[in-house]
């Protein structure tokens, strides 16, 4: 079972190391939450890991799960699903970390998201990006782009930025 | 041949500012009645090679200026004029002068010649008035030198260079050609030096030159062209038979031969572009040779290291475990010297900053009509650049500040029985980790009474309050908190000393006063020698590991019953000798589970910030070290009670606590200052 998370992360690393050295229009890494599928922008995506217990911090939010270290570097760490109203679920050996490096006012920041596995890469042309109905989760829709499809699948592309750790 | 001279110009910058400071400490420890002739060429020496410099790279605004600071210099160091104290005061006002233009050079703009000319005139007027009487044989070659005659019709140029000169890489020949861009020139050599041929040296240049320049060239500009090599070469600049009557004063008459090697001088200080690559805007150090070769040899021993420990990975056994251990164990300790090293470059003395007081408290001193003495002790005590230069403005306004209120008017100093002269000292020494630095003044110290008085008046505490000295000393750090009676240019803005306090506790240090009336006052500023790297006591609440700066921590204790008070539910003190310090329990603060919420299951660790003391109870006190400091607001934001975060050897996160964070987050705040203003509201309503 690890085994095979640890395959997955890896494929996951390349593709993300290959869509960065080609240039096929807006790609996004997919990843599940609650057996939905969710996309964000892979050129803002850094690394996969696994999950890992991290530091907690006193007082932080409930989602603030904690900080780690990124070779050297301190990032905080947060539950997604906790962000988007989803009930909590118990981190296991598919839980993954997706590091990001999302905008803020003070120049870019590097954060950890705990999403429940990760799924693919695929491509989305703006067209076939469809705008989110405005009846999301409230306070979430800030970070909701659009909807995506792929064959069979809708994807909800996010755009993620360093509010997330003030927010719920 | 053109070199982009631009590319010197920061290093041009950085040694004229180094040299600003040597003539302004020199001048400052000049006694005009007793002038050695080591000072006066130290600052000669000073100024000769920012003109130089300056020449070179084409800012001749500060070129010409420095020339005639240099010619006063120069007949002072050969005894021809007395120096005076106002001339001294003159030399100061030029240092400041040149200070300013080449700041505005460095910042790229306009450079303001109106008090350089004022300056100048000055200048000029002493040596018309005074260089005659005082050397009336030879001055008349010094002081013509100094007219510059800008309207000669050409110039009779003897140029002999040093033998040498063809293997400095200077080619006469290129000389006459940026000569000849000038004007019409003739050039004659002289060959009457020149060996028989099986003696000659081909690499030695044994000609002299007579070269006939007509044109309307300056004599700056003339002497520009040779400006390279005039340290070695004779070099004579005479005018042509002048065409219109000369309009200067008769010592301006040119005499008939001018024999200006006299005027270059011995010293070899004529800036040559150094070959560093230097970016500009990017702030240098200097680094001694010794430190970059320590480190060069830390390096060499972790190569060592590594490769030793490499070969050892290829093929390991578990019977080479030993040698495993060996090796992991030098590694360490190679890492830390290493890490040692590299500190110790960006450790400067911390003269760098107390360099610009002995001319503050000089000035201050005159216009307050005070006199001061300023003692520096501990000068060589060494300091980060960074927290260096960040201290710098504090420990202006503290000098200024005893100047100001501390040092009593001499009559007043006498009526009291003390000695006139007032003393301040700035002292400096290490202490633990930490760097320490002292204000002292022997004045009046702080009034006590009119400091309770202003801060009862200003709503900071209520009269009621029973105030130690030492708190009520304390209250000066206040904002919006100023005893002076009127507002002067110096101090009284009440802006001063808050600010004072937040600059140096955003360099994690301290500051406090200790004050006896009549004997004077001291501040001691205490600081980490470093930004990056604190001595850490980890420590243990459940499974969560936090830190405590090192120099926080007053003492560890297990506690007992009979020590603990409950003042009221949720507030315990722990009575520790004569005093009561409150009880912080670090899991209720930061909402985490604990082994045991018992306070005797845990330990008390008694940590000081902020002037106060406060126990936390932790379970468990785990090892010392040290940690470097990572910043927890890059990625995420400012957290209460915690300054930073490390990583531990085992790659896990952990947080440094801050104590007077954690003061704020318990609520303990024994003196209750801030509630003062509220109270004062209430009974206005």
């Amino acid at each position: 079972m690890l085994q095979e998370q640890v395959t997955d992360i890896e494929q996951a690393n390349d593709s993300i190391e290959a869509a960065r050295s080609s240039n096929l229009g807006e790609q996004y890494l997919t990843f599940y939450m609650n057996k939905e599928e969710f996309g964000v922008n892979i050129l803002s995506v850094q690394e996969i890991r696994g999950w890992e217990p991290v530091t907690a911090i006193p007082n932080a939010p409930r989602h603030v799960k904690g900080v780690m270290n990124l070779r050297g570097t301190v990032a905080p760490v947060i539950d997604l699903r906790m962000c988007f109203g989803l009930e909590e679920q118990a981190y296991t050996n598919e839980t993954v970390v997706i590091i990001l490096t999302v905008p803020s006012e003070g120049g870019p920041k590097v954060m950890g998201v705990i999403v429940d596995a990760v799924s693919d890469v695929h491509n989305f042309n703006e067209d076939s990006v469809q705008p989110s109905p405005d009846l999301s989760h409230e306070g979430q829709a800030q970070y909701i782009k659009g909807l995506g499809s792929t064959d069979d699948q809708m994807v909800i592309l996010l755009e993620l930025t360093d509010e997330l750790i003030d927010d719920v | 041949m053109s070199v982009d001279l631009s590319q010197f110009h920061q290093v041009f910058f950085e040694e004229s500012h180094e040299g600003l400071d040597t003539m302004e400490s020199a001048l400052l420890n000049l006694d005009v009645a007793e002038i050695e002739s080591e000072t006066i060429n130290e600052i000669f020496r000073a100024a000769h090679s920012i003109k130089g410099g300056s020449g070179t790279f084409g800012f001749n605004e500060i070129a010409d200026f420095t020339h005639v600071v240099e010619t006063l210099l120069d007949l002072i160091r050969s005894d021809q004029f007395v120096m005076q104290t106002e001339h001294v005061e003159l030399f100061l006002k030029s240092v400041d002068c040149i200070r300013s233009m080449i700041n505005q050079l460095e910042a790229d703009e306009a450079v303001d010649t109106s008090t350089a000319k004022d300056l100048k005139r000055q200048f000029e007027a002493v040596l018309a008035g005074d260089a005659g009487p005082a050397a009336e044989s030879d001055s008349g070659t010094k002081v013509a030198e100094t007219q510059t005659t800008e309207n000669s019709s050409g110039w009779d140029i003897y140029f002999k260079p040093d033998v040498d000169v063809l293997k400095t890489g200077n080619e006469p020949l290129r000389m006459f050609r940026e000569l000849a861009e000038m004007g019409t020139v003739a050039v004659s050599a002289n060959t009457e030096n020149v060996p028989s041929f099986s003696e000659m040296d081909p690499e030695s240049c044994y000609l002299s030159w007579n070269i006939q320049l007509e044109g309307d060239a300056s004599e700056a500009s003339v002497r520009e062209v040779f400006e390279w090599v005039i340290d070695d070469a004779e070099l004579t600049v005479t005018p042509i038979a002048q065409s219109s009557p000369e309009s200067k004063p008769a010592e301006a008459e040119p005499l008939a031969e001018l024999d200006n090697t006299a005027e270059v001088p011995a010293a070899k200080a004529v800036a040559k572009p150094t070959k560093k690559d230097s970016k500009p805007e990017s702030s240098s150090i200097r680094v001694g040779t010794d430190k970059v070769d320590s480190l060069i040899n830390m390096v060499g021993e972790l190569v060592i290291t590594q490769s030793m420990l490499g070969e050892l990975g290829r093929d390991f056994s578990i019977d080479r475990l030993p040698r495993l251990m060996e090796g992991l164990e030098q590694l360490n300790n190679h890492t830390r010297e290493l890490q040692e090293s590299v500190m110790r470059i960006r450790m400067l003395p911390i003269s760098f900053a107390f360099s610009r007081f002995p001319r503050l408290v000089h000035d201050m001193s005159k216009s307050l009509g005070k006199k001061v003495e300023l003692e520096l002790t501990g000068e060589q005590t060494e300091l980060d650049k960074t927290v260096m230069e960040r201290i710098g403005d504090p420990l202006v306004h503290l000098v200024r500040n005893s100047l100001d209120h501390g040092i009593e008017m001499p009559e007043h100093r006498l009526a009291q029985g003390k000695d006139e002269m007032g003393k301040i000292t700035l002292n400096a020494f290490h202490q633990g980790g930490n760097i320490v630095i002292q204000i002292i003044d022997d004045g009046a110290g702080l009034n006590r009474d009119r400091i309770l008085e202003k801060a009862i008046e200003k709503g900071l505490v209520s009269a009621q309050d029973k105030l130690a000295d030492e708190q009520i000393y304390d209250l000066v750090f206040k904002p919006g908190f100023s005893t002076a009676a009127e507002i002067t240019d110096i101090s009284g803005r009440g802006v001063g000393m808050d600010v004072v306090r937040r600059n140096i506790q955003e360099l994690n240090g301290s500051v406090e006063v200790e004050s006896h009336p009549g004997e004077g006052s001291v501040f001691t500023i205490r600081l980490p020698l470093t930004l990056a790297i604190l001595d850490g006591q980890l420590i243990r609440v459940g499974e969560h590991v936090y830190i405590f700066p090192l120099v926080s921590i007053v003492e560890s204790i297990q506690s007992y019953d009979q020590m603990i008070h409950r003042v009221s539910s949720g507030c315990d003190v722990l009575r520790l000798r004569e005093e009561y310090v409150p009880i912080v329990r670090l899991w209720d603060i930061f909402n985490n589970k604990p082994d045991s919420e018992a306070l005797e299951d845990g330990l008390l660790v008694v940590v000081e910030g902020d002037n106060m003391k406060i126990a936390v109870l932790v379970d468990d006190l785990l090892a010392q070290q040290q940690v470097v400091i990572k910043s927890l607001q890059d990625n995420y934001r400012s957290v209460e009670g915690i300054s930073g975060a490390t990583i531990l050897g085992d790659g896990t996160v952990s947080l440094i606590l801050d104590i007077s964070g954690l003061i704020k987050l318990a609520g303990v705040n024994r003196n209750d200052y801030k509630k003062a203003p509220a109270q004062d509201d209430t009974r206005a309503a």
